[in-house]
């Protein structure tokens, strides 16, 4: 008997402890490694040496490449928003809502969210594979050897790409989502279409196109900075980098997720 | 007369967590001179080139190169010293997003050594130097077979002329002749650019090939070192098992006993 307890109930009671003391201490210190992380990746977008061909390879990759996935959700879900909303408001006789809800809908939440999280799916996941494979294969130590600093020739790079890109594939998203409704509106819902447009222009604010590049840049900075900080850290063989591609990708998403609430709270809430 | 060694590596030790995998490390490379660390799978051969190099941070001793002792120096005295050095990896580490020439003279793009305009033809030639022709410069590192990736790997670390050169596992994973033909280019580049050499492996034909003397790495110590053709009469029963390759011995036994 331990503690008024039989002797193994007590040790289960100690281990349970003993198991939150040790996920709390990998934790905090989990999270001062992405700190330190994040400063490193910060600190070396001001101070040279700059890969500008890098950048651009990245830019390239991560923008223009992006655009069919991005657009092809975008419009469908625009479509999608348009068909919704007009079931649901032909309930209450407020059909005429739909071209301002589907612009506001698409441009403060939906645009962003959805392109931050296939851009997460297909770039986070890149770059984790990408940068654990070169960790596992000495390429990253290899740098090392050839005089160059590998933060900032492989994370800085990019980084920055994806942050800089994101806003225009929101733009483009935001746009092609919009035109999704329209085209369902007019087509199908018999909206007039000068009507639609003019709807759409009258409600759209300014503050609602900037907290859609706010977002988009934010959730561009965090998916990248996951898909580097998992696959710099990646360890142990083709095992290694596969887990690192998923919790760069799962890590991606619920950080854009919950940011998301705070960035609409942010600009939204008052 | 006694001359400063190139590298002077004293009491280094350096663990994982609670696995010790260098346990006091003493060792002197001089200048010119051609050694060569043995030792088998995961005794730390590797880890000890990495804390030389900086990639890894020992927890204690000292290295010195060239006399001046590189743990703890700053950032930007260290990326000096790193120019001194090249180093050909264990499975050649190419940087597979690159073209071959790209990966030859990476070095010195990053040194701003070469032009861009002008590192294709520096390529060429340093690939020449290796055995491979001109139009491999094109081609990209996935495109080469394991052999013909570890001479491109060899020419990307003797591209800048380096002063020490490590090369980890050379030959490990080729065929016996293509594993005689790249110990023939170490010789060779290592003797061209007049640099100082500091090998790994568990290869026995690849150490009488390129050694001056031989280091033996065991439970985290140099047990042994001695000149090379002395290798056979070391009097050390550890190296005698080593260099015989034989199950039976005190390694095997220290194993069972672990
Ligand atoms: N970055 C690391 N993290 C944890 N353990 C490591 C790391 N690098 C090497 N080790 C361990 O150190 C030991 C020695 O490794 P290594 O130097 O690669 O051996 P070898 O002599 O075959 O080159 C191995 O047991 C390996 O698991
Ligand atoms: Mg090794």
């Amino acid at each position: 008997m331990l503690l008024g307890l039989p002797v193994n109930r007590a040790f289960e009671h100690m281990n349970f402890l003993g198991i939150i003391g040790r996920v709390t201490l990998q934790f905090l210190a989990a999270a001062g490694r992405l700190g330190l992380f994040t400063a490193h990746a910060i600190i070396g977008i001001f101070s040279p040496p700059f890969y500008f061909r890098d950048l651009g390879k990245q830019m390239l990759a991560i923008g223009y490449y992006s655009l069919p996935v991005v657009g092809l959700t975008a419009l469908f879900t625009g479509a999608a928003l348009a068909l919704n909303i007009y079931v649901g408001g032909s309930r209450f006789n407020a059909e005429s809502v739909l071209p301002t809800i589907v612009v506001i809908g698409m441009v403060r939440e939906l645009g962003p969210v959805l392109a931050g999280l296939i851009v997460a799916g297909r770039v986070s996941a890149a770059m984790a594979a990408e940068l654990g494979t070169m960790r596992v294969t000495e390429q990253i130590d290899a740098l090392v050897t050839l005089s160059t600093d590998p933060f900032k020739y492989l994370v800085t790079p990019r980084i920055v790409a994806t942050t800089i890109m994101m806003p225009f594939l929101v733009i483009v998203a935001d746009t092609i989502g919009v035109f999704g409704g329209f085209v369902i509106a007019t087509d199908k819902l018999g909206f007039n279409p000068g009507i639609y447009v003019e709807k759409t222009v009258e409600f759209l604010e300014k503050i609602d196109v900037i907290a859609s590049l706010t977002k988009a840049a934010v959730f561009g900075f965090i998916l990248s900075l996951m898909g580097c900080y998992h696959g710099y850290n990646s360890k142990g063989g083709a095992q290694g980098v596969g887990v690192a591609t998923t919790n760069a990708v799962v890590s991606a998403c619920i950080l854009i997720l919950l940011s998301d609430y705070f960035i609409t709270e942010m600009f939204f809430s008052s | 007369m006694t001359e400063t060694p190139v590298i002077r590596i004293r009491d280094l030790h350096k663990q994982f967590g609670s696995k010790v995998v260098l346990n006091g490390v003493d060792l002197d490379v001089k200048a010119g001179e051609s050694m060569v660390i043995i030792g088998g799978s995961g005794t730390g051969k590797s880890v000890l080139l990495k804390c030389i190099l900086g990639i890894l941070v020992p927890e204690r001793g000292s290295i010195e190169i060239d006399g001046e002792n590189i743990i703890g120096m700053n950032r930007q005295d260290r990326k000096e010293i790193l120019k001194k050095f090249g180093m050909l990896f264990q499975g050649a580490a190419l940087f597979d997003s690159l073209p071959v020439w790209e990966n030859v003279t990476f070095g010195l793009l990053a040194q701003k050594k070469v032009k861009r305009s002008e590192a294709k033809s520096v390529a060429i030639e340093t690939l020449r130097r290796v055995g491979l022709e001109a139009d491999v410069a094109g081609l990209n590192p996935s495109e080469l077979s394991g052999g013909m990736q570890k001479r491109v790997g060899l020419a990307r670390a003797i591209a800048n002329k380096p002063e020490i050169i490590f090369f980890d596992e050379p030959t490990t994973g080729l065929d016996p002749i293509m594993a005689d033909v790249i110990n023939d280019l170490i010789v060779e580049c290592v003797k061209e650019v007049g640099a100082t050499a500091l090998s790994i492996t568990h290869d026995m034909a690849s150490v009488r090939k390129i050694a001056d003397r031989v280091a033996m790495l065991y439970k985290g110590k140099i047990i042994w070192s001695g000149p090379c053709d002395e290798i056979d009469q070391s009097d050390n029963e550890f190296v005698d098992q080593f260099i015989n390759g034989r199950a039976e011995g005190p390694i095997h036994m220290e194993l069972l006993k672990a």
